[in-house]
């Protein structure tokens, strides 16, 4: 899933403080399940604006509602006829959906409320990690299901660097090596002598590096 | 016992500590009160593992967040203890209803008055 | 005799004597005596200088200018290239930028990462990896074309290196690993500051149990402690170092103002111990911020004088 991090209070505050009505509005997707935009968390960021501009004697109008998704436009259809009674709304989705959001509203700002972090996995309640980078093209195959773009600091694909220690990363002792991750599972599959196989120069251009991408699927368009 | 607590104290049953909710005391500073504190059972003693733990983190949750929006996070606070403990009950009532005094009333809730003033004053010279 | 490049230190390892080579650091700044006189004081004594490369990731002059710094001053430079910091469009451009001064080795190297030094919120580059590096500029060289396919006009000539920790973790990787390097196109080899020998010495053997030290030429590091105290800093604080006990309790059990020249006792023991080592075809001393040493150091070695190529 897509992981985000909620952003500070003050930082909220400070963008829509110019504005007088409001939509909180979440998703009921990945950030609901990594607990930064879900129904919950728009509910107490609502209860803590009003508090704040109640107690600074500014008139704020603070609405709450939470969308299946927000990088649909079904569901983005959803609050079409309300829209207009707000100056602004505050998405709790992830980039994917403020955008979104503002490419269907044209005429209504729209704030981020939480920092969209990386593409990760629940290792357990409050604890996200990384586990991809979309790089669009997946190399997984040939590193033991563990991968080096989005889990070795240097995204090195003939690791470990001379910074690995007891398993762990030249960055911090709290970070495994994921060469060391890919060595123990090569092992584990009776495989390491793949290990010898020298990775060839990596086609970048599937990645951020060749600019913003598409995916087009004739098959399934109509 | 026939303990005395001060009576301005509102008491909300739950089930566990575990259901109260960040939200639950959020919205009761919303609705006006000066002051909010959660009793649950001894550390190591909740019948539902680590309920009063959880319990705890949304106090301390709350606590961070209302100091950042002017309302003192001071006003909640957690407190445990067993069963059986009926003066510490009391003594736990007390102690919060001095704390909260010593606060003052809830800014959030003197704002909104003052607002509301405010607007019945605009509405009264309409009228005029 | 049978070299690729014109390289001075190619040709000395080819002819099967032992290498010297140090290192010098780029000052922070572009006062260009800085590196001219840590030159001046070793350049009789080794045959090649390596210039790091924004080391600790630390922001310093630039490898490739202080490197053209040597070459005017008539000495061999080893260009030392991370990939950190640049593209395969930087790196492929500023190889023909070294080989257009006619520099003729080279070090590739990830490099440390960023978070370490002056410019933690910097982004890192990592378009290649240190190996990837080793096939790129092997690829120019021999096959005087880019990546990209195009032919190169006038290829550079480098003698390609890498270095290798025998200490790192995983252990069971180690060799393997410099296969993949040797594989990838590497012909020498500078390894990490050696101190526990007789893991040094077990490593070797492995390498050249799969006959790996006939594929590529192996200079083995040392750098003298000046200190005691910078012994247990290299054992506790340095990722990937291996410092036994022993050495650390010998520096310790030493006075204070003999210190220093233990640690160059020591580091002259373990080059008498690791040239008897198969395999080992020279030697890199890292003195560091201590380059007045070096001289002492490879002559106390016997190591002095060096060959005329």
């Amino acid at each position: 899933m897509i992981v985000a991090d909620k952003k500070p209070i003050e930082e909220i505050i400070d963008e829509i403080k110019r504005h007088t009505k409001i939509l909180i509005l979440g998703c009921n997707e990945c950030v609901t399940v990594c607990e930064s935009g879900g129904k919950k968390e728009v509910e107490i960021l609502a209860s803590a604006l009003r508090m704040y501009f109640t107690n600074n004697q500014q008139e704020m109008l603070i609405d709450e509602h939470t969308l299946e998704r927000q990088c649909d436009h079904e569901y983005l259809e959803e609050i079409r006829d309300r829209i207009d009674q707000y100056d602004a709304v505050l998405s709790l989705a992830c980039g994917v959906g403020v955008q979104f959001m503002a490419e269907k509203y044209h005429a209504t700002p729209v704030y981020p409320g939480v920092n969209t972090c990386f593409l990760g996995a629940t290792e357990q309640r409050g604890l996200w990690t990384e586990r991809c980078q979309a790089c669009g093209k997946c190399i997984l195959a040939s590193t033991g299901g563990i991968c080096p773009v989005s889990r070795c600091a240097k995204r090195i694909l003939n690791g470990p660097c001379g910074g690995s220690t007891n398993g762990k990363c030249e960055l911090s002792k709290d970070l495994d090596c994921a060469w060391q991750l890919i060595i123990d599972r090569l092992k584990a599959l009776g495989r390491l002598d793949d290990y010898e196989t020298v990775y060839p120069i990596k086609d970048w251009s599937t990645d951020r590096a060749g600019g913003p991408r598409k995916v087009i699927r004739e098959d399934v368009q109509v | 016992m026939r303990l005395e607590y001060p009576p301005n104290i509102k008491i909300i049953l739950v089930p566990c500590t575990a259901k109260v909710d960040i939200i639950h005391i959020l919205r009761s500073f919303e609705k006006g009160a000066d002051g909010v504190y959660i009793v649950g059972c001894l550390e190591g003693s909740c019948q539902f593992i680590n309920g009063n733990i959880r319990a705890r983190k949304r106090v301390e949750q709350a606590q961070t967040l209302l100091d950042k929006i002017g309302v003192n996070g001071e006003r909640v606070q957690m407190y445990n203890l067993s069963a059986g403990e009926g003066t510490l009950f009391a003594k736990f009532a007390v102690e919060m209803d001095e704390k909260i005094r010593e606060l003052g009333p809830n800014p959030v809730k003197l704002a909104k008055k003052k607002i509301d003033l405010m607007k019945q004053n605009e509405l009264n010279c309409e009228l005029n | 005799m049978n070299v690729k490049t014109p390289s001075k230190l190619e040709k000395i390892l080819a002819s099967g004597q032992l290498a010297v080579t140090s290192e010098c650091g780029p000052p922070r700044g572009s006062d260009p005596e800085t590196i001219t006189k840590k030159a001046e004081l070793i350049k009789d004594y080794v045959d090649a200088i390596n210039i790091t490369d924004n080391q600790t990731s630390v922001t310093r002059m630039c490898s490739l200018a202080a490197c053209i710094r040597l070459k005017l001053m008539g000495l061999e430079p080893i260009l030392q290239m991370v990939t950190r910091d640049r593209n395969r469009l930087a790196l492929q451009s500023d190889i023909l930028g070294a080989a257009s001064f006619d520099i003729h080795n080279m070090l590739c190297l990830s490099g440390d990462h960023q978070s370490f030094g002056d410019c933690a919120q910097g982004q890192n580059v990592h378009d290649l990896d240190s190996m990837q590096l080793i096939q790129t500029v092997r690829h120019m060289r021999d096959e005087g074309k880019f990546l990209g396919g195009d032919d190169i006009k006038r290829p550079p000539q480098m003698f390609v290196g890498a270095a290798a920790n025998p200490f790192a973790d995983p252990f069971e990787i180690r060799v393997p690993r410099l296969a993949k390097k040797i594989a990838s196109g590497v012909e020498f080899i500078q390894t990490q500051c050696i101190y526990n020998l007789d893991r040094f010495e077990e490593w070797m053997k492995l390498v050249r149990d799969r006959g790996l030290h006939e594929k590529v030429h192996i200079l083995a590091g040392v750098t003298p402690f000046k200190s005691a105290g910078m012994a247990r800093y290299m054992k506790n604080r340095v990722p990937g170092m291996d410092v036994p006990d022993d050495v650390v309790k010998r520096m310790a059990d030493t006075p204070k103002e003999k210190q220093a020249d233990e640690g160059i006792n020591i580091c002259v023991e373990s080059i008498q111990r690791l040239k008897e080592v198969e395999g080992v075809h020279g030697f890199h001393v890292m003195a560091i911020e201590w380059e007045e040493k070096v001289p002492g150091i490879v002559e106390r070695a016997g190591l002095y004088p060096r060959p005329e190529v």
